[in-house]
């Protein structure tokens, strides 16, 4: 992590802050922690701020600050940030039901075929491991989690769909998600869950944030459509 | 609808919304002798009849769209004091693509995280429906003008001012040649996301990268070498090499542009955008509208 982190200029009232170059969970740490300490060193100054995998986006007022001055301040913002800091958010761990299968989850014969197992190891995988939040965006409320086991890693397909319901679970690559409402899209789906992943009516909109950690649970499909699943 | 835009809510995934063509919008609202960046109504092409029901003024400023109230064409870029049952009519854009109308104490819409702006790809708000009836907040009684010499004009090409940033550096000397000598024109696939320009492609940096947020005017390459030029419904994270921003101030001639439109980059570097900006904001607001009768 030597040249990291750095700043780079991103437009006419915005850095960029990299502090990495691989999905990982020490630099997310990092980009955390800097995300922390620009919001508390910048309050009203800073308008928003975009962390995601390795990186993170810092959108000032530049009718209050010019661009020269704020990278100045950012530098040493940034610099003043080491490993040991606390980051204050609590990472919460949140579980989330999934209803696995061929009727829920188009692509996961085809996932399966492709990776040589059976469906019931597919899901058995996917519910193994404790996803990290890497970023959030896409669509309000898709949170990227990482990393799926490589035994069933698969690319996006080739074309994508015109319509995935809401609450899919799909994977891409060594990422997995909850599409949060129906849109086009190219992940290989493997089941639905039926948790919102975004309510813009509620106080707190999604039940994950960037940094918390996510865990798989299935469940059948009564219990989908007892917990509020839509079909 | 459209008010100053949804801030600060990027790191759940919501865009900020907003005027396409701020200058127009404030200009509206200003007529109105409106508070900053009150809700109006973002007009693109043109093609709305409207009744008015109670006792207002409104403004209309952007492209050129024929006014009219009750079959009599009015002028843009000034107040007009209406009654009820005067009928509204908006024809279609002769030049440019978007115009605002705002209405004395502005429109009132649900807010969404401190904004009215709609997004209709995050299912914030929706176009407007025939039989709508819309609200409004309480109207004054002041009609004002914007002097002639103040009014912007919609041409027929459009220079985009870019600062280069983020990836900016990766793309090779060719791409940059092609950015700054090639000849793009706007597509009709360009939307309130993103304007995507035709004609001369960039070569794209062949190398796998982390998505990263991105900002408003950001000039995202493609495999396919189309650059994007994002606008105020834009991802807010995004996985394509990014040669860096547009100035705001071109953004909106940009979004005024129709597809077929000649576009061409020059290079800026941050001082000099933020200085571009800071001027035609002054001059904005020390600009004295005229009273009318």
């Amino acid at each position: 992590m030597d040249d990291f982190p750095y700043i780079e200029v991103a437009g006419e009232n915005t850095f960029i802050v990299y502090c990495g170059k691989d999905m990982e969970k020490g630099v997310l740490g990092r980009v955390r922690r800097i995300d922390q300490a620009v919001r508390s060193e910048f309050g009203s100054m800073v308008i928003d701020t975009i962390p995601s995998y390795a990186s993170l986006l810092v959108i000032y007022r530049a009718d209050q600050v010019n661009g020269s001055d704020m990278k100045l301040r950012l530098e040493v913002c940034v610099t003043e940030v080491d490993e040991s800091q606390k980051i204050l958010e609590v990472e919460r761990v949140v579980t989330l039901p999934v209803w696995y299968g061929f009727e829920a989850g188009a692509d996961l014969k085809a996932l399966a075929e492709s990776k040589r197992l059976r469906s019931e190891e597919v899901i058995a995988l996917h519910q193994e491991k404790e996803y990290q939040v890497y970023a959030i965006g896409f669509a309000p409320g898709f949170a990227y989690l990482g990393e799926v086991d490589e035994r069933i890693a698969v690319p996006r397909l080739s074309t994508p769909r015109k319509r995935v319901p809401c609450g899919a679970v799909g994977i891409a690559g060594r990422q997995t998600a909850v599409y949060p409402s129906e849109s086009p899209g190219g992940w290989n789906l493997i089941g639905r869950c039926p948790v919102r992943m975004f309510d813009l009516q509620a106080s707190e909109p999604m039940p994950v944030r960037v940094g918390d950690c996510v865990r798989f649970e299935a469940i059948d499909r009564d219990q989908y459509m007892d917990l509020g699943g839509q079909l | 609808m459209q008010d100053a835009g949804r801030f600060g809510h990027h790191s759940i995934g919501l865009t900020s919304g907003g005027p396409l063509d701020w200058e127009a919008f404030y200009w509206a609202n200003r007529l109105c002798a409106n508070e900053h960046g009150a809700t109006a109504l973002e007009v693109a092409q043109g093609g709305v009849r409207m009744e008015c029901i109670v006792e207002t003024i409104i403004a209309v400023a952007g492209a050129p769209m024929p006014l009219r109230v009750n079959g009599r064409t009015k002028a843009l870029w000034r107040s007009h004091k209406l009654q009820p049952g005067d009928m509204i009519e908006l024809g279609y854009a002769t030049k440019g693509m978007r115009t605002y109308l705002a209405v004395s104490g502005g429109f009132k819409a649900e807010e969404f995280f401190g904004s009215t702006a709609t997004v209709i790809r995050e299912g914030i708000g929706y176009p407007l429906k025939a039989g709508q009836k819309l609200q409004c907040g309480p109207a004054n009684d002041e009609q004002w003008a914007l002097p002639m010499e103040s009014v912007p004009r919609y041409s027929d090409s459009v220079t985009l001012r870019l600062i280069p940033g983020y990836q900016f550096e990766q793309f090779s000397r060719t791409a940059h040649d092609t950015l700054l000598g090639g000849d793009f024109t706007v597509s009709n696939r360009s939307d309130r996301m993103g304007y995507i320009l035709e004609g001369s492609l960039i070569e794209s940096p062949e190398r796998e990268m982390l998505s990263e947020g991105i900002c408003l005017g950001a000039v995202q390459v493609p495999p396919d070498g189309r650059p994007i030029v994002l606008l105020n419904d834009h991802q807010t994270i995004g996985g394509y090499p990014k040669l860096g921003s547009v100035v705001s101030v071109d953004l909106w001639k940009l979004a005024q542009c129709p597809p077929e439109i000649h576009a061409r980059f020059e290079l800026v570097d941050l001082e000099a955008a933020q200085e571009m900006v800071n001027y035609e904001s002054k001059k904005r607001r020390s600009t004295r509208l005229k009273r009318c009768v």
